[in-house]
């Protein structure tokens, strides 16, 4: 964002300019369409398991040369307008962000730009008479999480730990799809919650994780990096969420809930190819019957998991896909029983 | 009642106890160190992201645990030296130089985790250090349990030690202590304040760095951004909780590593059922303003806490 600052010799603004011409010229000839410029607004690092799938998502588009990515990253909320703006200034079409901590500024951008279009996640509905170029999604992954429950149930006996960052919407939504998921197999099962009002502090996560191992828990629940690792220690089992996590953790974590962010970018991009993009709630791509979300493979748990359980979930998967059972959307604080 | 009395007596509630301490007790020393020299040093927040991140990433690169510890201290006291140039020759203002050498330092980190690894999804992880088996002491039924932990820990406690020992039981820490009280006197005696003031600082800052790589080689196995998330600040407070003596400065990170794991466990008891859990998250900070009332009332501050000292004034 200091581009205004740096000097360069003529011979390497020479060059340069000729590198990128070339570069920019090349891939045209090849391409029935221009690749749409995009851009990513991220308040946080892309490492982040959230962000992180927005990033694979856009990564892989741009490597089919379906759109022209950047992006910019642990933005603070207060100068996310002014990152928007910088963006929108330099001709980008499609930006794609989170605007959980700036709502009403975000906003105000989005209608100042009315031929950008807009992917925001977001805690609000859109709004098509004041915004229409702007859409709004959120990972919806409910049915991932509510399977996840399913295992995790058949895994526990009966104490389950759950470590949270902050409770809002995103969170619970997830925490309470999965206890739903558990009663179903073991409706007795006691649960510990808790939120460390941090969303990157692992050793606080860990510690947290620790007490509630200490207090009986003999599964974790991960929302936090941080547990898995308290439970590999302790030698419990733990259950991800958002991104696989088994890799690192081949003898803890049973399965994870996956969230595909492929479906939302693809509808989105799609509709701004055919100059079609409006105000809509993008949340429902990340339902299961549109691919936005998954069980990850059990891989390493592929014996341990009772046959019975297996069973379960590849049935309430089927009826999910189908329509049949609908996983209840509950953006309620859950608390410990 | 006697749920709060189990968490007490148990002995995982005070090996939790001492984990969390750790850290602070690092960087709590190492700020000690410097306000006894009259600077006090607000770079401790970015210093222990910097000495987080080096250690972690020394060991990464394949050195051994403890060349991580030893990076991460160098790597402190290079931003000490940064520190102590512009706020004891130069006698620039300490809150300002402290805040910018903690944003340079935090903005430093994250800047050279992007350039060393550019296309990651989550970041790496190293085998931390292990909690040791210290034959005898680890076999007794409730104190080997409570004292189940990493080498880094008890250096952490040497490293008190160490600094109590030298502040109160040698020249040297005589002359540091000294040129916090009344730099003039020490400058009587020959010796260089300005080389007694800068040398506190780069070691201090050394400490803090290791406090942070605490936090990445022995409480987790990788590196987070935010993942010191205040610790610094916490620790400039136990410096005043402490009274700017390392002994009740170790009690005092210990006490308020006890609400901290006090209040996690409390969380799942009855009480957290009716309670919000903001508040708990709370609970170490209100008791920790609480105990500093109590305790700061004798509180005897280094005369030339934050006065630069230029030779020949009046």
């Amino acid at each position: 964002m200091t581009t205004g600052t740096f000097t360069v010799s003529r011979r390497g603004l020479l060059l340069g300019g000729a590198a990128a011409t070339v570069a920019a010229n090349l891939p045209r000839a090849g391409l029935a369409q221009e690749p749409i410029r995009m851009a990513g607004i991220y308040t946080v690092p892309v490492e982040q398991q959230w962000v992180s799938r927005i990033h694979i998502a856009a990564e892989a588009l741009k490597a089919a040369g379906t759109v022209d990515y950047t992006y910019t990253e642990n933005v603070a909320n207060t100068d996310y307008p002014r990152v928007m703006r910088e963006y929108c200034e330099a001709g980008v079409k499609l930006i794609v962000g989170e605007i959980f901590g700036a709502e009403a500024e975000a906003r105000e951008v989005c209608a100042e730009y009315p031929d950008v279009a807009f992917l925001l996640g977001s805690s609000f509905m859109p709004d098509e008479a004041a915004n229409p170029n702007l859409a709004v999604f959120d990972n919806y992954i409910q049915d991932a999480a509510y399977l996840s429950g399913i295992v995790a149930g058949g895994m526990t006996k009966g104490n389950i730990g759950m470590v949270g960052g902050f409770p809002i919407p995103e969170v619970n939504r997830l925490m309470n799809a999965f206890m739903a998921g558990v009663r179903e197999v073991k409706p007795e099962t006691k649960f510990q919650v808790s939120f460390i009002g941090s969303w990157f502090d692992p050793p606080k996560a860990k510690e947290t994780a620790f007490a509630m191992i200490d207090g009986g828990a003999d599964l974790m629940y991960a929302e936090r990096f941080g547990v898995s690792d308290a439970a590999k220690e302790r030698g419990v089992l733990a259950i991800g969420n958002v991104i696989d996590t088994q890799p690192d953790y081949p003898e803890t974590v049973v399965t994870s809930a996956l969230w595909h962010f492929e479906p939302t970018l693809n509808a989105a991009v799609a509709a701004v190819q055919a100059g079609t993009f409006k105000a809509a709630n993008y949340g429902t791509y990340s339902f299961m019957r549109e691919g936005g979300c998954s069980l990850a493979p059990l891989g390493t748990f592929e014996d341990k998991v009772p046959a019975e359980i297996k069973a379960l979930v590849a049935e309430k998967e089927k009826a999910i896909r189908d329509g049949s059972f609908t996983v209840t959307i509950d953006d309620s604080e859950p608390k410990s029983s | 009642m006697s749920e709060i009395v189990d968490i007490l007596i148990s002995a995982s509630f005070w090996a939790a106890v001492i984990r969390i301490a750790s850290p602070l007790i690092l960087a709590t020393m190492g700020e000690l160190i410097c306000e006894r020299a009259g600077v006090l040093n607000l770079g401790i927040e970015g210093i222990m992201v910097i000495g987080a991140f080096t250690g972690w990433m020394a060991v990464y690169q394949g050195m051994p645990l403890w060349g991580g510890v030893a990076v991460a201290m160098a790597a402190g006291m290079l931003f000490g030296l940064l520190h102590s140039v512009l706020t004891v020759p130069f006698g620039l203002s300490q809150h300002v130089v402290g805040l910018g050498v903690t944003l340079l330092a935090t903005a430093s980190a994250s800047f050279a985790y992007r350039l060393m690894l550019p296309q990651v999804t989550s970041p790496p992880k190293i085998t931390p250090f292990q909690p040791l088996y210290i034959p005898g002491l680890s076999d007794l039924p409730w104190l080997g349990a409570a004292l189940s932990q990493t080498a880094l820990t008890w250096f952490a406690f040497a490293v008190a030690g160490l600094v109590a020992f030298t502040l109160y039981r040698t020249p040297l820490g005589l002359a540091v202590r000294a040129v916090g009280e009344n730099p003039a006197a020490v400058e009587a005696q020959g010796l260089s304040v300005t080389g007694l003031r800068m040398g506190a600082v780069i070691v201090g800052s050394g400490l803090m760095a290791v406090g942070g790589a605490f936090l990445t080689l022995s409480a987790f196995s990788s590196f987070f951004f935010e993942m010191v998330n205040g610790r610094g600040w916490i620790c400039i407070a136990l410096v005043v909780f402490g009274a700017w003596k390392p002994g009740k400065a170790v009690l005092g990170a210990i006490l308020f590593a006890a609400f901290d794991a006090l209040q996690i466990r409390l969380q799942q008891t009855a009480l957290g059922a009716v309670l919000p859990y903001q508040l708990f998250l709370a609970l170490p900070f209100l008791l920790s303003i609480l105990a500093l009332i109590l305790m700061s009332r004798r509180a005897e501050v280094p005369a030339a806490l934050m006065v630069p000292y230029n030779k020949g004034e009046r």
